[in-house]
């Protein structure tokens, strides 16, 4: 199972940056997901190293965060909801044009961080102190 | 399960090695304590961007249950508030509980006493002796914590911990506040709200608390409110017979 899903997001990762999309895109049977960043260009990394990475990059910074007390760090998933949650519903889930889910979807990986994590952007939980 | 950071005669040694680094003191002994030479840090102030925890501080809390106004909910509510603990479930006993008051009656003379119980952030915590996934963990600063990228929900630590500390959430959740993850098939407690302590600040109990019945510090910094406390009025750990040397300490119990 675990070897499919590497496989597979090995093979949306190659075809997400490849030049020319042929395989998704060509016949139009399958929709390509719908990225809508509300700050191009300020990325922690480039886009091909998010692309491929991204999920790399959350899991060591995950732990360093929590079992080593180390905050502040540029790839913190916090940050990435602030900048990629969209305009309209203000979440990365819901729907084909929210940026987590979108991709996801598109490469049938689940996405299992929202279980836990907040997927809105500036939630403010009822009564939150500041 | 022993590794080099458990393992007390390995600690002991580092404390010994690392003394005269600024360590505050080490227990040789339950009650007989190493008091380091030199200077231990102050280390209230947020930590810098990129650090980790060090393990010269160890968070603790102190709580004047004789301060503990009955009927008072305020360090419940703030708690449950702060980290989004907001779900009511059909079965009332499935709600989470990070914090609680537990009243204690005398028998023999009627003598109330109120107190809030939560996750006593041992030094030796058996819900991380138990752990199957090494998911409950604790922080080099002292504080007990569920990493819940690895919690299996198991249960395990709810039946290890002699407080009844920890909860198991039911249900899915949407309402999490975002410095604070939390979901259905983890298990969770306390954790000294240590997004919270991360910053500089203290916990939203501490906070809250109207009476100022609890304090928060560093136990290793003998120049701390908590420290000066501790060394001069007579405080317990609950259930102290059980030698876990909890974070978390009573005054008028």
């Amino acid at each position: 199972m675990k070897l499919l899903r590497t496989l597979v997001t090995i093979f949306a990762a190659l075809t997400a940056v490849s030049p020319a999309p042929t395989l998704a895109g060509e016949g139009g049977r399958t929709a390509k997901p719908l990225v809508e960043i509300a700050n191009p260009g300020k990325c922690v990394a480039p886009v091909d190293e998010m692309r491929r990475n991204h999920m790399e990059m959350l899991k060591h910074q995950r732990d360093r965060s929590l079992r080593q007390g180390i905050r502040g760090e540029p790839a913190s998933l916090n940050a990435c909801i602030e900048c990629h949650a969209s305009k309209t519903s203000g979440s990365v889930l819901g729907g084909k044009e929210n940026f987590c889910q979108s991709c996801h979807s598109y490469v049938a990986v689940k996405l299992d961080c929202f279980e836990c994590h907040q997927p809105k952007a500036r939630f403010k939980a009822a009564g939150l102190k500041p | 399960m022993s590794t080099p950071e458990n393992n007390p005669r390995r600690q002991f040694i580092a404390a010994a090695g690392a003394g005269v680094a600024g360590l505050g003191f080490t227990v040789i002994a339950p009650g007989l304590h190493l008091m380091a030479v030199g200077e231990a840090k102050a280390a209230t102030e947020a930590r810098k961007a990129g650090s980790a925890a060090s393990p010269v501080v160890r968070w603790g809390l102190l709580i004047d249950a004789n301060k503990c106004a009955p009927g008072c909910t305020k360090c419940i509510d703030a708690c449950h508030t702060e980290n989004g603990v907001s779900e009511t479930l059909p079965d009332a006993r499935q709600n989470s509980q990070w914090i609680r008051k537990i009243e204690l009656v005398d028998r023999r003379d009627g003598r109330v006493t109120q107190l809030p119980m939560m996750c006593q952030h041992c030094a030796n915590p058996p819900c991380v002796d138990v752990c199957p996934t090494g998911a409950s963990m604790k922080r080099a600063d002292g504080i007990v914590l569920v990493d819940r990228h690895t919690c299996i929900g198991c249960r395990y630590c709810m039946m290890a911990c002699p407080y009844k500390a920890r909860s198991f959430v039911h249900a899915p959740l949407t309402e999490q506040n975002p410095e604070v993850p939390r979901g259905q098939g983890c298990v969770e407690s306390c954790t000294l709200c240590v997004h919270r302590v991360d910053k500089g600040q203290t916990p939203a109990c501490v906070e809250s608390c109207p009476t100022g019945a609890m304090t928060f510090g560093d136990l290793n910094d003998p120049a701390s409110d908590i420290a000066k406390r501790i060394a001069s009025v007579p405080t317990t750990q609950v259930r102290s017979d059980l030698r876990l040397n909890q974070a978390v300490r009573y005054q008028g119990i």
